[in-house]
């Protein structure tokens, strides 16, 4: 560990915390409906398309409309995946994707996964990156914040009592507006800086390159540059290259590294400024990412600590250990860097590397593993993570509530039984099929066929192959071979469910909420700005998220830990 | 509400917008690109006489002892750039240590005597093609460099030294050489040299 490194993670705390008011005040703008003269330009989709702008809808009629968005870009996505040979911009005259794993991948991009179970390069066409996964990149980003939008109208809803019922917005005006006045010209700048750092965007597909000793060497280009925009922007972290943003062309320094690490917190951090402006109370919302951001640095130090340290098997056979472990990193990276990117990027639903987590030292793993695990409300992807806190600050105030013996209420509601219930199915949806999918693949065959590692750190492959598909993540512990019928298969399950068995009750939530008075805090209530409630809801997405996973965990990392120590290879 | 109010908002949206973030973004990017930034937009491209030698930002194969030599690569057979890759090897894993010690040792063989070896010279980078070596790990090299060329050691040690790149502000980036266009250097300094 050096000084440079904390500095480096210190600089990146601070420049987060100082995103969250800009980039959540342009959010509200857009929460709230106040897009001014840009509105004319949406008027004329709304009528081709059908929508009334101002119909308030319930929240099952919000469901509806997401599921149905969901399940048509999907169709969409799939058939380009399976048809990519007929269509146009194929240069290399790529075969259409088998049936197993185009299911894997239209899943894994309508849920803002992307895991990727192919290599980019060598599998897709051009028209297949852009208008297949690019178009989800964006559209699936768009669904994940419009969820917290409708979530946050459920709070921040002030129903009068003669009122039948409260309405949580419009899906169709939430998704048009996030897409077309923050992705899409938030992406459009990034690209350019991208491309002035030195990411290519081009419509060749490759050029060959004649080396100093003389060998051919074939480089791979693209549009790399506006797909790693909105890939970071929107935490969907699918690469253009197989190496993802490990790849020199993807993230070409130090600086477009930074870059990408703040725009994959930008617009997470903004939602709970946003939420707090809703709400009526700015505070609310910077105690939400306070939580958020002290757990994200007890899991970057326990990460950079464990892997500056070096391998000590390797330093046992002549290798310094002043680098710290370099096994699957980048030079221009180094150690805290890539240890940085590697919690930020499982904190947010990112998904993206620039380091390959597979080899991590076995409790550097434990961050990456356990930052999906309690479900990415560290920040999180973007709408999902703040969308997933505000579940675990649900069951905050009950458990608050409890203990001191009243009714909870949080921002001016109270929280009741319905809510309570809701919020643990979520909650508890994710641990089942985290760890129910990776019991059965450590039993049968088709799943013991899947790692490359033997001993536990195979085991931590199973667990962090599912555990990054449910919590929509998308990154691996790369040696793992997922592409076969049963990981194609289940790992579309786990992203699946730990999609929709979210969004579903947070919108049930967002409803219910939607529907209560406006209690004003009085005496009674339980504080939720200061620093006993930011200790309170860190402690229980430990407790309530964390705990249930600490077996796993025991068994994967911590067995291969052991084995570290006492110089074990397998 | 009958399925159809909402199938048709989904099925116009996506289109409208798939045109829009599939296809006008990104083309509009790439003729922008190729206007104002053509050299980055096209991969940063070395050209030497005309022939494209490299990309300033991907690194290649050398395994002369006449170049610095880059880290050992898990993309195809050594640095392809048409299909990156990385070893996934666990820090447990025998096939890593069997493969570091065998580095090891080639590097001993070398002339190398330091008591222990640069990490990112014996382990293989994330993409496969990290353009980059440690200044530790190029400085090692330098005694076997300017043997093999015929050059001073002091020579090749100075040109090592001003080819290592510094973090932003001492704090963005690590201290590193880019082995491609120090090997380039290296053959402008043999050049200007011969007898």
């Amino acid at each position: 560990m050096t000084f440079q490194g904390w500095a480096l993670i210190a600089l990146f705390v601070a420049a987060t915390a100082a995103m969250a008011r800009p980039m959540g005040t342009w959010l509200f703008a857009l929460y709230d409906g106040r897009v001014g003269r840009l509105a004319r330009v949406e008027r004329g989709l709304y009528r081709v398309a059908g929508i009334d702008p101002q119909r308030d809808q319930q929240w099952a009629g919000y469901a509806a409309a997401v599921l149905a968005f969901n399940l048509v870009g999907f169709l969409f996505l799939y058939a380009i995946l399976r048809l990519q040979y007929y269509l146009p911009l194929n240069p290399q005259g790529f075969a259409g994707m088998p049936s197993g794993l185009a299911f894997n991948t239209a899943i894994s991009f309508v849920t803002n996964t992307n895991w990727q179970n192919y290599g980019g390069e060598t599998t897709l066409s051009q028209f297949a990156q852009m208008i297949g996964l690019m178009v989800q990149n964006f559209l699936s980003a768009a669904t994940g914040i419009a969820v917290a939008f409708a979530l946050i109208r459920g709070f921040a809803q002030r129903p009068t009592p003669d009122q039948a019922a409260s309405g949580i917005g419009n899906f169709w005006v939430d998704v048009t507006r996030i897409t077309l006045w923050l992705l899409l010209p938030a992406s459009i700048v990034l690209t350019i800086v991208y491309v002035a750092l030195g990411v290519p965007q081009t419509l060749a597909a490759a050029v060959d390159a004649t080396t100093l000793e003389g060998a051919r060497q074939t480089i791979a280009l693209g549009p790399v540059a506006s797909q790693l925009s909105i890939k970071m922007l929107g935490t969907n972290g699918g690469g253009f290259f197989n190496v993802n943003s490990a790849h020199p062309f993807e993230n070409p320094g130090a600086v477009s590294n930074l870059i990408q690490m703040l725009s994959i917190f930008a617009i997470g951090a903004g939602l709970t400024w946003t939420f707090g402006k809703a709400v009526g109370n700015t505070r609310q919302g910077w105690a939400i990412l306070s939580a958020m951001l002290v757990l994200f640095v007890l899991g970057v130090s326990l990460l950079y600590w464990a892997d500056a340290a070096g391998n000590p098997i390797l330093s046992a056979h002549g290798v310094s250990a002043a680098l710290g472990n370099m096994e699957g990193k980048e030079v221009r990276f180094g150690i805290a860097a890539s240890a940085l990117f590697a919690a930020v990027t499982t904190s947010a639903s990112c998904g993206a590397v620039i380091a390959m987590h597979d080899s991590l030292m076995p409790l550097a793993g434990i961050t990456p593993l356990a930052n999906m695990q309690v479900g990415e409300v560290v920040i999180g992807g973007v709408g999902a993570g703040f969308y997933g806190m505000m579940l675990f600050a649900l069951l905050a105030v009950f458990v608050a509530g409890l203990m001191v013996g009243r009714t909870p209420e949080y921002v001016g509601k109270k929280i009741e039984a319905r809510e309570v219930k809701l919020a643990m199915f979520a909650v508890a949806a994710l641990p089942l099929l985290i760890l129910g999918l990776t019991a059965l693949a450590s039993v049968v065959p088709a799943g013991l066929a899947g790692p490359l590692a033997k001993g536990p750190h195979g085991f931590s492959e199973i667990l962090y192959a599912f555990s990054s598909a449910v919590a929509n993540n998308g990154s691996a512990f790369g040696g793992l071979t997922g592409n076969t019928d049963f990981y194609n298969s289940l790992l579309a399950i786990g992203m699946f469910g730990g999609r929709f068995f979210v969004i579903l009750p947070v919108l049930a939530i967002a409803g219910s909420l939607a529907g209560k008075r406006y209690v004003p805090e009085g005496a009674g209530s339980f504080p939720t700005t200061g620093l006993l409630w930011i200790g309170l809801l860190a402690a229980i997405v430990l407790i309530v998220g964390g705990l249930t996973f600490m077996p796993s965990l025991v068994l994967g990392p911590g067995a291969e830990q052991a084995a570290l120590v006492a110089g074990t290879t397998f | 509400m009958r399925i159809i109010d909402t199938l048709r908002p989904a099925f116009v949206l996506l289109v409208a917008l798939a045109l829009l973030t599939g296809i006008a973004f990104p083309l509009t990017m790439t003729g922008l690109a190729q206007v104002i930034l053509p050299d980055q937009a096209n991969g940063s491209l070395i050209r030497e006489q005309g022939r494209v030698v490299g990309s300033a930002l991907i690194g290649q194969s050398f395994t002369t002892p006449r170049y610095f030599n880059g880290r050992p690569s898990a993309a195809g057979k050594g640095y392809d750039a048409g299909s990156s890759a990385a070893s996934n090897l666990a820090p447990t894993a025998a096939a890593l240590v069997a493969r570091v010690d065998a580095d090891v040792s080639r590097i001993r063989a070398s002339g190398v005597t330091t008591p222990t070896v640069p990490a990112d010279l014996v382990t293989t980078s994330a993409s496969g093609l990290d353009p980059d070596l440690s200044p530790e790990a190029a400085f090692i090299q330098v005694p076997r460099v300017a043997t093999a060329r015929g050059l001073s050691a002091d020579g090749v040690r100075a040109l090592v030294t001003r080819s290592i790149d510094h973090p932003l502000l001492g704090v963005v980036g690590e201290p590193r050489v880019n082995v491609l266009l120090l090997n380039r250097q290296l053959d402008r300094l043999s050049a200007t040299r011969v007898p």
